[in-house]
């Protein structure tokens, strides 16, 4: 009996875990639902592979600087919260330029002065102040990993899009050293290609565009819901109505 | 080193490679405060105000004790604490010298903090090496100069982009185009005129 209900309320831990995950996926992401981490989302998304690259620091950042935001948050007091916080964030933002200066020098190179403004993007402080700490480390650093696939996810949505109407191409300019060489989707298209989208302009009307379908659908959904609702509404309706009048009917009978 | 250096200078950071629209520096309280042109005139003075005394603090701070302790590399931890600090030291002096205008700065003043034109542009004045060009403290002036004209497209920019979103609100759009969407399609157009701008110094 007893191991049944610890089975139980492990599943449900795992089902904590699970939606702690992949809450940041959709329902929280980032980018397009709270509007954190916008100069990044803008300014490296001109191609996927720096989307990629720019994705993979801050979840890398996100995890290390929650999890020691967890740990040491008995220690911090309230006054200097946030310049803590501000230094622990940068220090792994400076571990992280100095790797990929390192490791990956095309990518330091294209994500340029955008390695250390990692340390503003809203994204990683809002999380280390909101969730970090308040939780325990293993929920925060899985928070942080969720939170960064969702910012991951939507950086290479718009590195997609942006890079295919620009160029026709898709991994055009190889930046990760990921050994593939050219690009992976070539339709010739250039004849058809628009250059604005890989400039400035581009970023922010695909962000806008995508912002607006992903309203739209959310309207639709809405209303269709909505509209189930008020066909129940009216069907339960009918149902007391047509009760209530064969109770008449029987009374009505009875009487005669 | 003539005076056309800081014309450019000004000229350049504010209206070609203008932080905003073409670098993609402050883009969060330029999407966040300009719903309102009294709020977006506010936060562009804060930053004006923050951004050129970062600049100064950083450029000092660099070539006075980072580099010759030879540990450039803690650039980053470095400015980000010394941009919180000056917050802070800015907030607590506009308190006590004007109650008028911490009235109207003083919600601004926290959120600059965590707006990345003020440590671009800090980081840029360093990686632009403005010492080596015309030394250290002529180079200095140039990028105080930069830094204050960057903060003056940004409150151009906000400053228009703020009276365009007052009217959108009166005007009918589509439900699922009303706020941001439309706000970051005008910015897409604004960007495209800034973009004709390109190559002219």
């Amino acid at each position: 009996m007893a191991q049944a209900k610890a089975k139980a309320s492990n599943k449900k831990k795992d089902l904590g875990y699970l939606a702690n995950l992949t809450k940041g996926f959709i329902k929280e992401n980032p980018i397009f639902t709270f509007m954190l981490g916008l100069c990044p989302a803008l300014a490296v998304t001109g191609t996927v592979e720096t989307a990629l690259g720019m994705g993979i620091l801050v979840i890398f950042v996100l995890v290390s600087s929650n999890i020691v935001v967890s740990l040491i948050k008995g220690f911090i007091p309230p006054e200097v919260k946030i310049p803590s916080y501000i230094v622990i964030i940068s220090t792994f933002v400076t571990i992280v330029g100095l790797l990929t200066e390192a490791y990956a020098p095309a990518l330091h190179e294209s994500l340029g002065i955008f390695i250390p403004l990692i340390v503003v993007n809203c994204l990683i402080l809002g999380r280390a102040e909101s969730f970090a700490s308040k939780n325990n480390i293993l929920n925060s650093a899985i928070d942080g990993l969720g939170m960064g696939l969702g910012f991951l996810g939507a950086m290479v949505l718009i590195g997609f899009f942006r890079e295919f109407f620009a160029t026709g191409a898709l991994a055009y300019g190889v930046y990760l050293p990921l050994g593939v060489e050219g690009s992976i989707v070539n339709l010739e298209w250039y004849l058809l290609s628009i250059a604005v989208f890989s400039g400035p302009a581009g970023g922010f009307l695909v962000i806008g565009l995508l912002l607006g379908l992903f309203n739209g659908i959310s309207i639709m959904k809405r209303n269709k819901k909505e509209r189930e609702r008020q066909k129940m509404i009216e069907e339960k309706k009918r149902i007391a109505l047509e009760r209530k009048r064969q109770k008449a009917m029987e009374s009505a009978g009875g009487n005669a | 080193m003539s005076w056309t250096v800081f014309f450019v200078a000004i000229f350049s950071s504010m209206l070609i490679n203008n932080v905003v629209l073409i670098r993609f520096l402050g883009v969060c309280p330029f999407i966040g405060v300009s719903k309102k042109t009294t709020s977006a005139v506010g936060m562009s003075v804060a930053v004006m105000f923050v951004m050129v005394i970062a600049s100064l603090v950083s450029y000092l701070l660099y070539y006075l004790v980072l580099v010759p302790l030879n540990i450039e590399y803690v650039q980053t931890i470095a400015f980000v604490l010394i941009i919180a600090s000056l917050v802070q030291l800015v907030e607590m002096f506009i308190k006590k010298a004007s109650k008028k205008l911490y009235k109207s700065l003083g919600v601004y003043l926290p959120l600059i903090t965590t707006n990345c034109a003020i440590l671009g542009v800090a980081v840029a004045n360093i990686s632009e090496d403005f010492a080596a060009q015309y030394g250290t403290f002529p180079g200095l002036a140039v990028a105080v100069t930069t830094a204050f004209g960057a903060a003056l497209g940004f409150g151009l920019i906000m400053l228009a982009f703020s009276t365009i979103r007052e009217r959108l609100e009166a005007a009918t759009i589509p439900e699922a185009w009303k706020g941001v969407p439309v706000a970051l399609i005008t910015a897409g157009i604004m960007a495209l005129a800034f973009a004709g701008l390109g190559g002219i110094v």
